[in-house]
Parts: structure tokens; C-alpha cells; sequence
């Protein structure tokens, strides 16, 4: 179906090639599964199903699913705090996530991760990491491993912009860069971290921190999944290939909070017109128009019904009991004492 | 009869797991030349693909070894200086450590922190000469201070083995220690203490390098009071039992450690005595002062740190 790729063009602008072996309405579904899944979270967000709230990736589905469609199902990513986009696009069972955020046993990581911890090894997800940064490094370390086993894996490790200036990152990348270890950094710049703009707090650039440490980087357009795709194939194969990291920088925007609390509290850090701007080129938009209207209509309504499939898992799913609240905190299986002495 | 030293002790248990299990490494600064004596001559004998020196990153080096432990490797990881377990707080603490919980048992992280050459190092002052074993034990990070070149020794390799992170204190003062080996060395149980001198009046919990310290007491004032020398070697998971036992026997509780006095294993061991041991008098502990940065001055340092006459003190005072 790569043929399709070339048809469809938003105006203006020239539509990069769908790699081969890339089904160019898989993209869409991907991305489409994606903005349904944040869309039903943000309501049980605000229904009280979801304590806690989440950060959505809505506007920036290209990213994950362009970076997740480059890698082979034995590839390894690690998330970030606003990270349900990359669960999903990595292959993660829909219902057993949203089950993750509702706290129920039946999740991901049995109700223990939520929303900023979710993790699936079996699809080659090492967790989504709460803390900015944080992830990156375990990246490094699981690709090393993987190096030694004599494995070709690949790990992407996700992280925004704010992360840039997080030094645990740069020690990392030069870590990385000496080893030739195969790890894409892929850096979701999205304007902002929480309300801080970029240009108020990144000195240079994320491509010159790469060049610093010799790395290859390429800025790519992160609303279009294919420009994504494209990018990330080339740095898979440099890293498959023994040849090291690379960053990619995509330039995306999320539509929405940075996180389900501003919803209450009013902010104003950047303008509506701004948000109107970013939101014309839409990433479901740009792929979708690449589709045949009916093919898009198919997929549309068939995530539908695979949402409301997850939310009534999740909902109809029971609550871990607290008797096991500390249960898996050591491998080994120690326990530890209460908060209150026997007797 | 051979002389086994501490460090050589840390050194041999490292060759040992290094030798039995492919997928144990050693991560650090210096690894290779092998400066603090821990890794000394292990790249000439394994290569420098499993003794490995890093760059002076070590935040980056100790989450990367996370991440090389949910891929199946059994990383050790050297630090220098004590108080760089400050720096790599977060991704000892707030990721290795709760990983296995966070992901529903979907990992283990088997990395082994040492420190070969915790505490004063005489002369290093403020900011080499932390002892911040409490700081793990506080959030439940399985931490062990060997007091004897055996236990390093066994503790260590147990430590290896363990599926969850593990930290391992040398004490600067414990790495010249000698000891008669006799028997084979043998792994010793995490979170199995010991005693080391029966008595039947006080029991003295002493951590590290401070069993040294209360043996001389236990002997110097053996004809005025019968001691006990209480060695916990793991102080997170502590071994309460074998301490509530002795306890039954002494009914009185002294504590020494390295530990500032606020929130230090020191107050952990008295408020468990108290609340679920038996005591017939009130329990003391000797420590660091609140806040303790040592002082450079040689005499100084050696104020701040708990030692000899302040154990004797606080043992006849429990004795009154
Ligand atoms: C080390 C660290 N500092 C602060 C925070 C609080 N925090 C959470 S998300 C965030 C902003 C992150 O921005 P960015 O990396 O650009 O990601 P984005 O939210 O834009 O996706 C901050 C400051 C944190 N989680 N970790
Ligand atoms: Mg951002």
C-alpha cells in the first residue's frame, strides 16, 4: 500500500514517502487509537475514574507512531511522563492501559504504575518515567546490555524539551556517543515544558548538543508521521548497524494541558491564536488525507468501538486489594515491616 | 594461616562472581587501573568489556546500569567518595529501587553499589568523609556494612546475587583490617546479623567499622560488666530477632554507628527495643552529631566521630 503515499498531498506541501514495508492507513489507525484513548482518558479524568489526571499527547500522535513504526517488535522504548502515546504506539493492549490508569489489577503494571509508570516489557516498553530525564540513562544502560548479548536491538528513549537541559541527559548522550550505542534520543519538542518556552530556557539548540558530543541529529517535521517515520528508519539502521546514536528533534504541539490540572487553574502562557495556528496542521489530519475517505471512516469507527471496549474493561475491571499494596517492592521477595509495631 | 585483608576480601568476592556468573560487570572511575583497591588486577584478568571505566558521569552510569539489569546483566558500580551516593540518590532511590513495584513485578534490578572507603577517611574533610547508610536503610534499599574481611567478603557476594540493588559500605576504617581465615569463604545471608562476643549484662548493636571499637570496650571492661557485641552487617533489612533475643537475655541497649544522630539506625534500633523488646533500662546510642559535616583538622574529625570513651560512658550509664 506504500503507493498510496504519493497520492494524497495536503496542499502545499510535498508528502515524504511512505518507507516500504509501511502501510500507510496503519499509520492513521495508530494515531487515531492514540487521540480516542486520550480523549476517553481525559473524561474519566474528569468523571473522578482516573485520580490523579494525566498529561495527553494530543497533537503530538505523529511522533510516537512514526518513531514506533521504525522499530521492529523486539525493540526496546522508554517513555516519559507524558507517555500513553508511546504505550499504545509501541503495541501495548489498549484496555490494559486505560485499566493501568483507573488503578485496577487488571493494568499494565497491576495498578502499581499509573498514568507516569506504565510499563510492558513483553512489548519491549522499559516504563514510561515520571521524572524529566530520568528515563534516558536506563535507556542507555538496556541498549548496552543489549549490545553485549550480541543482539541487534534498537532502543528509543523518548523525552520533551524540558530535558534538555537535565544534565543526567547530556552525561548520557556522551555516554552513549562513545559506546556507538544503538539508542535514538528522540526529543518531542513541543514549545514548552509545563509553561517555561523554549526559548526562555534552552540555550543553543537540541541539534548542537548532539553535534557536541558527535552525534548525527535531525530536526523533522513532528505533525507529519511520515517525516517521522522517514527520520527514524535512517537512525535505526545507523544504530542496527553499529554505528551509534542519533537524535532526532521533532517539532510538534500539544493541543491541550500540560497537564489535566490546568484545566482548573486559568494559565496564560501562550495564545489561543497560537494553539488555532499548530492545530490546521493536524497529524491525524495531514496522514488522513493521504487515505481514502472511506478507508478513514472505517478505521475511525473501528477505534471507536475499541475504546469503548477498553473503558468498559477498565471500568468493569476489580481494584487491587490493599492487602498486596506492597507487593512486588522486592524482587526477592523480602517484606519489610508496617508502620505500626505487632502487638 | 593466611591473612586475609578487608579490601583484598571485597576484591576476591568480586573475582569470585565475576569468575561464576558471565553477566556480572563493574562499572566506575579508575575500575580499570583499579585506585581503590576494590577492582585491582580484575580487568588484566576478565578485560575491560566486564571491568569497565566510565567517564565522571555517574548519575548517567548508575541508571544506566539499571538499565542494563531489566536486560539480564548483574552490574556492580564503584563510587569513589562517599557523598557521590548523594548525586545518584535519585536514580539509586527513586528509580532502581522502585522499579520492581512500579512495573508490577514485571523487573528485578540486581545492581550492587559499593563504597570501598565509607566514613572518615582521616584528612579527606567535609565532603569525603559521609556515612549515609541510614539514607538507604530510610528507603528501604537493602544496605549492608561489613565489619570483618569475611563478612565483606560473603555480604558482597550475596550482594551480587540479590535480585533487588543493594549497597555495600567499606568503612575507610575497616579496609586494613586483617583476619585468620581458617575455613572457606562463604556468602553470608543479607539481613543476618551476628554476635560477636556473648555477655549477659548490655547488648552493644555496633555497625562497620565500630565492632572493632566495642570488642576493646567488651574486653577492657570485662571484670565491671558483661557485654554482648551485637554486629547487624545488614542494617537494611536489620535483623530484629536475633536482636530481641539478645535482648531477652541482657534487658540493656547500647547502640554505636556512624550515623548522625537525627533519623540515624541509632534511633531506628532504640524505638524498636522500646516498643517491642525487652528493656529494663532506658537504651542509649553514641553516633555523629545532628548535621555532622567532619571538620578537617585531624582532631576535629575525630571529635565528631562516635567512638571509645564515648561507648564506655553511655554503657555504664545504662548500667546505673
Ligand atoms: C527532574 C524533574 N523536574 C521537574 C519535574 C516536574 N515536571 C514534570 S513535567 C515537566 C515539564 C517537562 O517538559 P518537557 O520535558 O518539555 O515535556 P512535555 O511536558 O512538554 O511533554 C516538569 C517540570 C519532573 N517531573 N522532573
Ligand atoms: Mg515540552
Amino acid at each position: 500500500m506504500a503507493e498510496l503515499a504519493g497520492q494524497a498531498v495536503t496542499a502545499g506541501t510535498a508528502s515524504p514517502p511512505c518507507p516500504a514495508g509501511h502501510d500507510p492507513a496503519g499509520l492513521y489507525r495508530s494515531m487515531r487509537l492514540i487521540r480516542e484513548f486520550e480523549e476517553c482518558a481525559l473524561g474519566l479524568v474528569k468523571s473522578g475514574e482516573i485520580v490523579g489526571g494525566i498529561h495527553p499527547y494530543i497533537g503530538e500522535e505523529a511522533v510516537a507512531v512514526g518513531v514506533c513504526a521504525a522499530l521492529l517488535p523486539g525493540d526496546l522504548i522508554t517513555s516519559t511522563h507524558r507517555g500513553h502515546g508511546h504505550v499504545l504506539a509501541k503495541g501495548s493492549d489498549p484496555a490494559a492501559m486505560l485499566a493501568e490508569l483507573c488503578g485496577r489489577a487488571t493494568g499494565l503494571n497491576q495498578g502499581r504504575g499509573g498514568s507516569m509508570h506504565a510499563a510492558d516489557v513483553s512489548a519491549g516498553i522499559l516504563g514510561a518515567n515520571a521524572i524529566v530525564g530520568g528515563a534516558a540513562p536506563i535507556a542507555a544502560g538496556a541498549a548496552w546490555a543489549a549490545r553485549r548479548a550480541g543482539s541487534d536491538q534498537v532502543i528509543a528513549t523518548f523525552f520533551g524539551d524540558g530535558a534538555l537541559n537535565q544534565g543526567v541527559l547530556l552525561e548520557t548522550m556522551n555516554l552513549a556517543a562513545l559506546w556507538s550505542l544503538p539508542v535514538l534520543f528522540v526529543c518531542e519538542n513541543n514549545g514548552y515544558a509545563t509553561t517555561m518556552a523554549t526559548s526562555g530556557a534552552v540555550a543553543g539548540s537540541a541539534s548542537g548538543r548532539a553535534a557536541a558530543f558527535g552525534m548525527p541529529s535531525v530536526t523533522v517535521d513532528g505533525m507529519d508521521v511520515l517525516a517521522v517515520l522517514g527520520a527514524t528508519t535512517a537512525a535505526v539502521a545507523r544504530a542496527r548497524a553499529g554505528q551509534g546514536p542519533t537524535l532526532i528533534e521533532a517539532m510538534t504541539y500539544r493541543y491541550g494541558p500540560h497537564h489535566t490540572i490546568e484545566q482548573r487553574i486559568r494559565l496564560s502562557y501562550r495564545s489561543e491564536e497560537e494553539i488555532a495556528r499548530w492545530r490546521e496542521r493536524d497529524p491525524l489530519d495531514i496522514q488522513g488525507a493521504r487515505l481514502p475517505a472511506a478507508t478513514r471512516t472505517l478505521i475511525d469507527a473501528e477505534i471507536a468501538e475499541v475504546i469503548a471496549a477498553a473503558r468498559e474493561f477498565a471500568r468493569s475491571s476489580p481494584e487491587p486489594s490493599p492487602e498486596g499494596a506492597l507487593e512486588f517492592l522486592y524482587a526477592s521477595g523480602l517484606k519489610g515491616r508496617g508502620g505500626v509495631a505487632d502487638g | 594461616m593466611a591473612k586475609l585483608s578487608y579490601a583484598k576480601a571485597l576484591n576476591r568476592a568480586l573475582a569470585d562472581e565475576l569468575e561464576r556468573d558471565q553477566s556480572v560487570c563493574v562499572l566506575g572511575e579508575d575500575v580499570v587501573a583499579g585506585i581503590a583497591q576494590f577492582t585491582l588486577g580484575l580487568a588484566k584478568r576478565f578485560g575491560t568489556d566486564r571491568v569497565i571505566d566510565t567517564p565522571i558521569s555517574e548519575q548517567a552510569f548508575t541508571s544506566m546500569a539499571t538499565g542494563a539489569a531489566l536486560r539480564g546483566m548483574r552490574p556492580v558500580i564503584e563510587f569513589q567518595i562517599p557523598s557521590l551516593l548523594f548525586l545518584v540518590f535519585e536514580q539509586i532511590a527513586n528509580q532502581a529501587h522502585k522499579f520492581s513495584l512500579m512495573t508490577g513485578g514485571q523487573v528485578s534490578v540486581p545492581v550492587t553499589y559499593v563504597v570501598p572507603s565509607s566514613g572518615s577517611r582521616e584528612g579527606w574533610a567535609g565532603q569525603h568523609s559521609d556515612h549515609p547508610y541510614s539514607l538507604f536503610a530510610h528507603v528501604g534499599v537493602k544496605t549492608i556494612v561489613p565489619a570483618t574481611p569475611s563478612d565483606a567478603y560473603g555480604l558482597l557476594v550475596s550482594a551480587i546475587r540479590d535480585d533487588d540493588p543493594v549497597v555495600l559500605f567499606a568503612p575507610a576504617l575497616a579496609m586494613g583490617l586483617r583476619e585468620d581465615v581458617t575455613s572457606e569463604l562463604v556468602p553470608v545471608p543479607i539481613g543476618s546479623a551476628r554476635v560477636r562476643r556473648p555477655g549477659s549484662d548490655v547488648t552493644v548493636v555496633a555497625v562497620g567499622h565500630l565492632v572493632s571499637v566495642a570488642l576493646d570496650v567488651a574486653e577492657e571492661l570485662a571484670s565491671e560488666v558483661s557485654i554482648e557485641v551485637f554486629d547487624p552487617r545488614t542494617v537494611y533489612p536489620f535483623d530484629w530477632e536475633l536482636l530481641a533475643g539478645s535482648l531477652e537475655r541482657t534487658g540493656r541497649l547500647v547502640v554505636i554507628d556512624d550515623s548522625n544522630r537525627s533519623c540515624g539506625l541509632g534511633a531506628e534500633v532504640l524505638a524498636t527495643a522500646a516498643e517491642e523488646m525487652h528493656l529494663v533500662a532506658p537504651p542509649r546510642r553514641v553516633g555523629r552529631p545532628d548535621g555532622a559535616v567532619l571538620p578537617f583538622a585531624l582532631a576535629l574529625d575525630r571529635a565528631i566521630q562516635p567512638g571509645h570513651d564515648q561507648l564506655v560512658a553511655a554503657i555504664r550509664a545504662v548500667m546505673k
